[in-house]
Formats: structure tokens, C-alpha cells, sequence
């Protein structure tokens, strides 16, 4: 159980990461995420389903959600919609084109197709329990990725990322054009909100067009949860809370599904208490900014 | 080195809102050139250095920058040779990142790669020069900016901005929300650097002593219009009493207090 819930939360944690960076970094709060997760999802499982390698399904996830964030990006650049708007349009265009990269159909099984899942059984076999190895490889994987996004932040690209979410005057005052940074940061973002889509798909056995549905608010949710256990200014610790958050989040998640029914709570109440959850955390944060302030004064 | 042939702002034309902002303007600034402006509220001297500086084009007319037109090029590409700092301290810097991570951002101009270009080395070259502001700023590298004050906000601001050695620099009110002792300190600091550096400078301020103590020539702006420019030996020899006298005799309007036209 607790090894699921492991598994569970670092893979998406790395959809965590990609709001992170949207959110929190370039101050771009894009709700493209619902749409790139499942996104990620169908491609993931049509490169298995036609029989190419699980690696080759994972990077075009990444490159398919990629593109999805660089495209809400030109929308707000372009148009000059705002930035929740520019991400209902990706997200809600991306709908019909998972159907479509699904072959019209709304869900496909992934119980009989070699996966990062199966991979790793055929690997570990003999040597350890599977849901230890399992848990191990996405131990790796993750700090894998969030060790990269550390580094990339430490770039002056990354560094110049950061600014732009802070102040954009002062990026465009050096000579940077914020439209060319978004499309990055966007792409970046989705991209690894889709590689956690297609994980995520091979980890449950199935692709789903609606389980990105609510992915935005969990992932947030996710966020703050990690917040509210580390403050800092550095670029490592912060990501390291977008991780743990996503696995208390997924803790938390699991306690109510399996407990729940002694209040009568079903599944179906699952996104309510998300939402609810992240209202009693922004309650919290401002009740704690308030403190924070006064024991400075 | 930056010419303006017949600009004109208006902004919301043909709306009940309509407000010609910049009127006929025409102006050439030479290289080493020091220009302090000085003008009411609402004269349009933020919004000359917005056309200048690329925020928006003017309505009509041409902006040439070293004899190139640059009158629709976009504000980040102009940001490449052009300098500025406003008034706000919180306009120059990006407060939730540390004194470090902001000065190497602004330490070269224009996209910015892959390259991890943040080490001992330029460490030791921020700290070196970090020392030239006094403010024991050079034991801060990893503080957030948010800690800085004022002050230190728009010296840090204007140390990072003569880092890439811009062609021309616009200094827009930029020690007005500081207090004298600071503001002093900075003004010092943009002199200093300015006769270092020989950067190309115009600088708006509401002190009218400042804007004749400072530079080799002054503007003074009204209604969108330049109304009285001068320079060189008959600048030095201006006197805040005759710069208001200056200004009736040009508009011919009696104000019943003087200083309230050109200061705040
Ligand atoms: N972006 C804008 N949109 C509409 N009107 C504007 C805009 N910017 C400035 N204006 C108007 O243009 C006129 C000139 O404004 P500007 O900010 O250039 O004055 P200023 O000389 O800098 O004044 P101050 O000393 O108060 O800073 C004002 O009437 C102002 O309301
Ligand atoms: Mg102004």
C-alpha cells in the first residue's frame, strides 16, 4: 500500500513540477495541464500499442505536450488573451485531438502491451519484489528529472525564466523578449505534464481522454501542500516540495478513498475535498504570511 | 546618436479620451550628451522615454538611433543599447531572486542560453563592483533583493545597468521615492558613473536645482511640447528664480504659486 502511494505520487510529481513551473516560477497560471496530461496519456499508448519502444512513447509525450504549452503560449502572445483563457482553448481543443490520436475512441487498455511497468518487472525479476523495484526506478527517474530542472534553473535561461515571472519589465528592459521565454517555459511545463501523463496511463493499465479532468487542482493542491512544509528562495528545495507534496497529496487522496465511507464519501467526492483542500491551504498560507509579517515588524 | 523628427503621441484617438501626449517634438541627442528634463506633472516626459525606449510608437513621426529608423522597433531589441530606470525601485530589479541571480541577468544583454555563466569568477567581479556602492552590499551575494531598502534597491538598479555599459541611458524620476540622504547618495552614484562610463544620458527630475547642477544641457516640457532647451554656458548660468521666470515668459501664464508649476 504505502509503496503504492509512493509510485503514485512521484509520477505526478513530475506533472507537479510542470504547474511548479507555470505557477509558481513564471507566474503564468495555465490550465493547459488538463488537456497535456491526457495528451501525454494517448501518445504514450499508441507508440506502445504500435509496438516501438517505451522510451520512444515517453519522449514524444514530452515533445506532443511541448508543443501543446508553446501553442496556449503563442495564443497569449499573439492574441493577446489572457493566460487562463489561452490555456481553456489548448485544453479544450486537446480534447477532441486525443479522441482523434486514439483512433476516436475514448480509452484504451495497456494490460497486454510492454510498458515502463512491464519493463522494469522483466528487469527486477528474481531479485526483488516488484513493487520495491517499481518504487525504486521512479526514485531514480524523479530525481532524475528534478536534478535537471534544478540545473536548468541555475542557466541563465533559467535564471532569466525566474526574473520574467518577478518583473517583466525588467526582462524586456534586458533586451530579452518575454514572448520567446513563455513559449519555452509553457513547452517545458506541458512537457513534462504529458510524460507524466503517459507514465501515469502505463503505471494503471489504461489511457483515458477524461483523466486529466481536475489534474490542474490537484496539482496545485500538490504545490501548496509543499509549500506549507518548506520555505526557501532556493531552486532545489523548492522543487524537492513540489515532489512531497505530490506524494502527501496521493497519501492523502488514498486515506480518503479508502476511509471515506465511514462519513459516506465517495469517490465522486474526491475532487470536492481537492478543492476544498486548497482553500483551507490558501487560508492557512495568508494566515501564516500574516504572522510571519508581524514578527518581522 | 538618437533623433526624434516630428513625433507625436496621442493616445486613445478619436475616443472622448483623446489626449495628445507628445506634440511635434523633434530633438537630437549627441553622444556624451547629459540632459536633465524638467516639466509639470502630465507633461509627457515618461512618455517621451517610453517612445524612446521602444514601449510604444509614436502616433506619427521617426526615431532614428545611430542614423538607423528604429520608430517600430520593439522595446526588448532598443533594450540592447538603451538603459533605463524609473522611479519605482521595484521596476529594476526582480525582488524574490537573489542580489546575484539579479545582477547576472543583467550583466549581458539580449536571449540568454544554457550556459551556467554564475561562478566564483563573476561572483568575484559582482562583489568587486558591488563594492563601488558602499552599502556593504558585496556580503549579500545570496539575500533576497526584497531585503534591500530603497536606496540600495535603485543603487544596485543603477549598478546593474551601467554592467552592460548601455549606449544611452534614461533615468526617469529615479530618486524621487527616495529620501534626500539616499537620493543624494544616488544622484552621486549615476554622476559618477556617468563620467566614467561616458554614457549618453537623459535624466527627468522635478528638482529644478538638480536639473541645472547636473548635465551640459536642459529641457524643459510642457503640454507635450519642449518648450525651452538649453545648454552649455547659458545652462550654467540659470538660476531656479529664472528658469520660473523663463517658463511665463514663454507660456505667458501668471501662476499664483511658482512652484508648484515645475515641482511637485
Ligand atoms: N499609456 C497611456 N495611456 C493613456 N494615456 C497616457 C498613457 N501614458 C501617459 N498618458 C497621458 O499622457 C500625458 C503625459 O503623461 P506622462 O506620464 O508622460 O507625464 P509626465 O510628464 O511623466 O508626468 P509626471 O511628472 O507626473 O511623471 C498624461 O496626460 C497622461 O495621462
Ligand atoms: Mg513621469
Amino acid at each position: 500500500m504505502i509503496e503504492g502511494i509512493l509510485v503514485e505520487g512521484l509520477i505526478y510529481s513530475i506533472m507537479v513540477l510542470g504547474v511548479f513551473i507555470t505557477f509558481r516560477i513564471l507566474d503564468f497560471p495555465d490550465l493547459t495541464v488538463d488537456g497535456s496530461f491526457p495528451l501525454g496519456a494517448v501518445i504514450g499508448a499508441q507508440v506502445i500499442i504500435s509496438g516501438m519502444p517505451v522510451s520512444l512513447g515517453l519522449l514524444a509525450a514530452f515533445t506532443g505536450g511541448g508543443i501543446a504549452g508553446g501553442i496556449t503560449a503563442v495564443i497569449h502572445n499573439k492574441l493577446k488573451v489572457p493566460n487562463l483563457l489561452a490555456g481553456i482553448l489548448t485544453m479544450t481543443m486537446l480534447y477532441s485531438v486525443n479522441i482523434r490520436i486514439l483512433g476516436n475512441r475514448a480509452n484504451v487498455p495497456l494490460l497486454h502491451n510492454k510498458t515502463v511497468i512491464t519493463g522494469i518487472h522483466s528487469i527486477s525479476e528474481g531479485l526483488m519484489k516488484t513493487e520495491y523495484a517499481t518504487l525504486i526506478f521512479f526514485i531514480i527517474f524523479v530525481y532524475i528529472i528534478k536534478k535537471l530542472l534544478d540545473l536548468f534553473f541555475h542557466t541563465d535561461l533559467g535564471l532569466t525564466l525566474g526574473a520574467m515571472g518577478n518583473n517583466e519589465q525588467m526582462i524586456i528592459s534586458q533586451g530579452v523578449n518575454p514572448e520567446i521565454l513563455k513559449i519555452i517555459g509553457l513547452a517545458l511545463s506541458n512537457g513534462l505534464v504529458a510524460l507524466s501523463g503517459a507514465l501515469a496511463a502505463q503505471y494503471l493499465g489504461f489511457a483515458d481522454v477524461s483523466m486529466g479532468i481536475g489534474i490542474i487542482v490537484s496539482g496545485l493542491a500538490s504545490v501548496m501542500i509543499g509549500e506549507f512544509i518548506f520555505k526557501s528562495n532556493k531552486i532545489a528545495v523548492l522543487t524537492l516540495s513540489a515532489v512531497i507534496g505530490s506524494i502527501i497529496f496521493k497519501g492523502i487522496m488514498y486515506f480518503a478513498r479508502i476511509y471515506g465511507y465511514a462519513v459516506r464519501m465517495t469517490p465522486n467526492d474526491l475532487k470536492l475535498i481537492t478543492g476544498l483542500m486548497i482553500i483551507v491551504l490558501l487560508i492557512l498560507s495568508k494566515t501564516k504570511i500574516f504572522k510571519r509579517k508581524k514578527g518581522l515588524e | 546618436m538618437i533623433r526624434l523628427e516630428n513625433v507625436n503621441k496621442i493616445f486613445h484617438q478619436g475616443t472622448v479620451n483623446e489626449n495628445h501626449a507628445i506634440r511635434n517634438v523633434n530633438l537630437q541627442i549627441k553622444e556624451g550628451d547629459f540632459i536633465t528634463i524638467i516639466g509639470s506633472n502630465g507633461a509627457g516626459k515618461s512618455t517621451l522615454f517610453n517612445l524612446i525606449a521602444g514601449t510604444y510608437a509614436p502616433s506619427t513621426g521617426n526615431i532614428f538611433l545611430n542614423n538607423s529608423d528604429v520608430t517600430n522597433e520593439p522595446e526588448y531589441k532598443r533594450a540592447k543599447y538603451i538603459g533605463r530606470i524609473f522611479q519605482n525601485p521595484s521596476l529594476g530589479t526582480a525582488s524574490n531572486m537573489t542580489l546575484e541571480d539579479n545582477m547576472m541577468i543583467c550583466s549581458r544583454k539580449g536571449f540568454k542560453g544554457l550556459k551556467i555563466s554564475l561562478n566564483k569568477k563573476t561572483r568575484e567581479y559582482f562583489k568587486k563592483e558591488l563594492l563601488l556602492l558602499d552599502m556593504d552590499l558585496e556580503n549579500r551575494l545570496t539575500d533576497n533583493v526584497q531585503l534591500l531598502s530603497g536606496g540600495q534597491r535603485q543603487s544596485l538598479t543603477l549598478l546593474m545597468m551601467v554592467l552592460s555599459r548601455p549606449q544611452l541611458i534614461l533615468l526617469d524620476e529615479h530618486t524621487a521615492a527616495l529620501d534626500p540622504k539616499n537620493a543624494a547618495k544616488v544622484l552621486d552614484l549615476t554622476q559618477k558613473f556617468v563620467s566614467e562610463y561616458g554614457l549618453t544620458t537623459v535624466m527627468i527630475t522635478h528638482n529644478m536645482g538638480h536639473a541645472i547642477e547636473y548635465g551640459n544641457r536642459m529641457l524643459m516640457m510642457d503640454k507635450g511640447e519642449i518648450i525651452f532647451d538649453v545648454s552649455g554656458e547659458e545652462k550654467k548660468k540659470l538660476s531656479v528664480k529664472n528658469l520660473v521666470d523663463k517658463f511665463h515668459e514663454i507660456r505667458k501664464t501668471e501662476f499664483q504659486n511658482d512652484e508648484t508649476l515645475l515641482s511637485r
